[in-house]
């Protein structure tokens, strides 16, 4: 893992998968979200609405797995303070926000007809709109703390950490609680899922997967960037104060 | 499921919010990075 606390070492891979993971993500996708609009066919209860699953599961896969990757990514910068731990969970940050709102509006815009209203709160809705929030409390903490110069500040990492709390109370509270949600239709080895829309949801969680490692990736290099760019502008002006 | 609603209304705004924001995203961070790899360089030169 400190192998690649080398920012050098860590950018000559990001320049060499940012790429092939964004290619690979927009042709799984266009594929997938293809076979949800035109191949798979309407299901016998949900009808057609149920072909939004291939936008909303993935995005809510992608908001739900961005913070547990910001958590992750929280705790190594915590514990062995390693220089791109930080940096990663700060580039999750955005993509993860963006895959949790889109999770609550196509969630709403498959709620109105398949359940006659856009919203209730509930514990699934509610846990995941809390979880949108979390994101913009993190993105305001972590800018905050870039501009006050203290990009290495511990703050937004322990937020990082404490926020994660909320992580598996999105995941049971379909479970715990009574509600419109249906429960997880896909657990550990076994679904309940046809084939038809299984495969296709596999393929755009995957495709979506990829496409949100190569923002990550671009997130993270724009970041580093930045830093050796200021860097070298500090120097520089240093060294004129000294002559 | 509710009666009377053309479903292919919802799944048509769900895949364009879909589709839009996530290549809003991607050229975003795209245009973001170039700028700031292309400053970098500009500080390397300077």
């Amino acid at each position: 893992m400190h192998g690649f606390a080398n920012p050098a070492r860590f950018l000559r891979l990001a320049r060499m998968l940012t790429m092939p993971l964004l290619a690979i993500g927009i042709a799984m996708i266009a594929l997938s979200l293809a076979w949800g609009l035109f191949g798979a066919p309407p299901e016998k209860l949900q009808g057609d609405s149920v072909r939004i699953l291939f936008v909303h599961v993935p995005a809510a896969w992608l908001g739900m797995g961005g913070w547990s990757a910001i958590a992750v990514a929280s705790l190594v910068e915590l514990v062995w303070r390693h220089p791109l731990a930080g940096i990663g969970a700060r580039a999750i940050a955005l993509p993860g926000a963006f895959f949790a709102l889109l999770c609550l509006v196509t969630g709403s815009l498959w709620g109105r007809p398949a359940w006659g209203t856009w919203w209730v709160w509930d514990g699934r809705l509610t846990s995941m709109l809390v979880l949108f929030f979390l994101y913009c409390a993190y993105m305001a903490l972590a800018d905050a703390a870039s501009r006050d110069g203290q990009a290495n500040s511990r703050i937004p990492s322990i937020f990082g950490l404490v926020g994660a709390v909320n992580i598996p109370i999105i995941h049971y509270s379909v479970l715990w609680w009574n509600s419109l949600h249906q429960p997880p239709s896909i657990t550990m080895g076994k679904s309940e899922m046809a084939p038809e829309f299984l495969w296709g949801l596999l393929a755009a969680t995957v495709g979506f997967s990829l496409l949100f490692g190569a923002v990550v990736l671009m997130r993270m290099r724009t970041i580093l960037a930045d830093q050796q760019a200021e860097a070298r502008l500090r120097r520089r002006a240093m060294e004129g104060d000294d002559v | 499921m509710s009666e009377g609603l053309n479903h292919w209304t919802f799944v048509i705004a769900a895949y364009a919010l879909g589709v839009a924001g996530t290549a809003a995203l991607v050229a975003q961070s795209w245009i973001a990075m170039r700028r700031a790899e292309v400053r970098r360089e500009r500080s390397r030169e300077r």
